[in-house]
């Protein structure tokens, strides 16, 4: 089940090897032009066979004969999908020039936020989507877009410790279980690299918040990594659920989606620390630049039936914020897919910060080179 | 270039030129557009500002030349400096003797002996890497064996070692390569001629041998240095990411920080120091 999360970021890692260089000279121009479409333009009877769908979403996140039945049940002209490997890809691709020609775009919440902040994002008209509907009454009050008024959620979760219950002395509670592991755990924990979940743990136990840009707060979080690091095994993104499996790595830091609870071998559990954690959420937004809005509303529309969302919550592990969907699925003992929409609520989102993400960085660095 | 306009001494000087610029064209229309073109891009990006999404925003700043003297980014330069020199030098350590004895081999060894060296290149790195991480890892072969000797577990995967393990091996035929091709030119009279003279075979080794593959020696380094210096594949896998190289900070700058201007100026750095090196390179060959 982790492996669809694997292939979205496991190229990032290979796939790059001598592409940076390149990267690097193509550096063209995040121009802010766009069309500008008046918003109330749209119109509901719309010939869709007129329009064609570009898609950019993660690999493996949509369900494989999409584009086929799209075409047969909207009768639209075509549908068109590519992938990219990472949010930073993904915004790379959505802002290098005025039109990408992508008309629905997936990405993370924070990112939502950015894009809409730049003005790159075409309102949701709701009456094009009657779908939403199905969506949790909780889904429409994530704190990075209230009221999906840019993005409609498509998968939720939130960051705990996975960890083997057969194997720890003590199940974990706290982000300090993880922070300063005990003797027996002594390098057989893992922690995430991205830089805003490789500050998480320390930010929550700290009970600082997730999205704080205050240098103090960071630097008291820098300190608590470099006590935490000598007693690491490693630090990990991809591959930490293997190493539970394996038993290398008794705790470790893990999106819930990610951790192989349902592992019938292996007695592997999740929680969420009692300090909180965070809220993500991956959306579906609709380019500003597209010239097929009206079939990339109805293709979100689509995407919300209770049949085809709530493939994501049964092929790749995913908790959708869709109670229509949600209920069709038969959650196994275990399963994380049980965490309610009231629980994930608790945690905090993360938003996008601007200018001040660079602090990240080089915290991030800052504990890696040393 | 001018041996070339030597073959064709009836030529007028102007059609010798033309001549030349036409069999040119081709390695120039490269150069230009495969290596200057992305370079200016490259040095052009250095003094803009980083965009939100990446990208770059055209507004003048010199704050990515200052971040470049930041403690933190030297230390990982300096480390990445070290690391890179360790492998080189015991790649030159392992290799010069390899590359010594392959020479003294028959001729028909010798191609076995060769296709031995590249044969790894076969595979693909990625895979070559993992299966390091296999051999190393806590109840891998490398320890297993270990055991069975009484010699006890070793932690070496997710350390420094590591990395320069996986380094050496990535890189070692490069080094193997160039001073088997120096050693196999060297005309076995001089020897013999040093060994008649008296001269021990340290001596001869000393004072002979290896003064004349120096070039030899400063090539396979470079190759071996270079591609280490920047390699961020292996100190991620096989290092853990608790330490890391400045391809490795490279690579977060674009892919994760979205810090496109800063990533430029880091690369510029290490293409600034890896010219430095072969012009160091060639200087001392020259000398040679």
């Amino acid at each position: 089940m982790s492996r669809t999360r694997f292939t979205r970021r496991l190229p990032a890692t290979m796939a790059v090897v001598g592409l940076a260089l390149a990267v690097a000279a193509c550096g063209g121009g995040s121009s802010e032009e766009t069309t500008t479409v008046a918003a109330d333009q749209l119109k509901p009877n719309a010939d869709l066979s007129k329009q064609s769908l570009q898609v950019t979403v993660w690999e493996g996140y949509l369900p494989e004969e999409l584009p086929k039945r799209v075409k047969e049940k909207l009768k639209v002209e075509n549908m068109n999908i590519a992938y990219h490997d990472t949010n930073e890809t993904a915004m790379a691709k959505l802002t290098a020039s005025g039109d990408s020609g992508v008309d629905v775009a997936f990405v993370s919440g924070q990112y939502a936020q950015a894009l809409n902040e730049q003005g790159l994002l075409e309102p949701i008209h709701p009456e094009l989507i009657p779908n939403l509907a199905n969506l949790y009454p909780e889904a429409t009050q994530l704190s990075y877009d209230k009221g999906n008024k840019y993005s409609v959620p498509y998968t939720w979760g939130t960051t705990g410790i996975c960890y083997r219950s057969d194997l720890v002395k003590t199940p974990p509670t706290s982000w300090n279980d993880l922070l300063k592991p005990p003797a027996w755990a002594d390098k057989k924990v893992t922690m995430m690299t991205t830089e805003r979940w490789l500050a998480l743990p320390a930010l929550k136990a700290l009970g600082y918040s997730v999205n704080t840009d205050k240098d103090e707060e960071i630097e008291k979080v820098r300190e608590a990594l470099m006590a935490q690091k000598p007693h690491l095994l490693t630090y990990d993104d991809t591959t930490f659920g293997d190493r539970l499996v394996s038993g290398e790595a008794l705790m470790v830091e893990a999106w819930d989606g990610w951790c192989p609870t349902t592992n019938e071998k292996q007695n592997i559990k999740f929680v969420v620390p009692k300090e909180g954690s965070d809220l993500w959420v991956d959306t579906m937004v609709i380019m500003k630049s597209s010239k097929n809005k009206e079939a990339a509303h109805a293709l979100i529309n689509y995407i919300l039936d209770p049949e085809i969302h709530s493939w994501a919550a049964e092929n790749i592990n995913y908790k959708v914020p869709n109670k229509a969907a949600m209920d069709r699925v038969k959650i196994a003992p275990g399963s994380l897919l049980g965490i309610t929409p009231a629980e994930l609520l608790n945690g905090e989102s993360i938003i996008d910060l601007g200018q001040a993400s660079t602090k990240y960085s080089r915290l991030s660095a800052d504990v890696k080179a040393k | 270039m001018k041996s070339e306009v030597k073959a064709r001494p009836v030529s007028p000087a102007r059609g010798r030129r033309l001549g030349a610029l036409v069999f040119l064209s081709p390695g120039l229309a490269y150069l230009v557009v495969l290596m200057l073109v992305p370079l200016a891009l490259l040095l052009s990006d250095t003094v803009f500002q980083r965009g939100r999404f990446g990208g770059i925003v055209y507004e003048f700043t010199t704050e990515n030349f200052e971040r470049l003297l930041d403690p933190l980014y030297l230390n990982v330069v300096v480390n990445s400096l070290k690391l890179a020199a360790l492998t080189t030098l015991i790649a030159l350590l392992l290799g010069y003797p390899t590359a010594y004895l392959i020479a003294q081999l028959p001729r028909k060894w010798k191609t076995v002996a060769l296709v031995a060296i590249v044969l790894p290149f076969w595979t693909n790195f990625i895979i070559r890497v993992y299966a390091w991480i296999m051999l190393l890892s806590g109840p891998g072969l490398v320890n297993s064996g270990l055991k069975a000797l009484g010699l006890g577990p070793i932690e070496v995967l997710y350390t420094e070692g590591a990395i320069v393990t996986g380094l050496l091996y990535s890189y070692l035929p490069l080094m193997v390569l160039p001073l088997y091709a120096a050693i196999d030119r060297l005309d076995p009279q001089l020897r013999e001629a040093s060994a008649n003279l008296g001269a021990s075979a340290f001596t001869t080794f000393r004072k002979v041998t290896f003064p004349l593959t120096l070039p030899a020696v400063m090539t396979g380094s470079l190759f071996v240095f270079v591609p280490s210096f920047g390699n961020f594949v292996i100190p991620e896998l096989l290092g853990g990411s608790k330490s890391i190289m400045v391809g490795n900070l490279i690579r977060d700058q674009f892919l994760k920080a979205r810090d496109w201007p800063f990533g430029a100026t880091l690369a510029l750095a290490l293409v600034v120091a890896l010219v430095l090196l072969l012009l160091a390179q060639s200087w001392m060959a020259r000398r040679a």
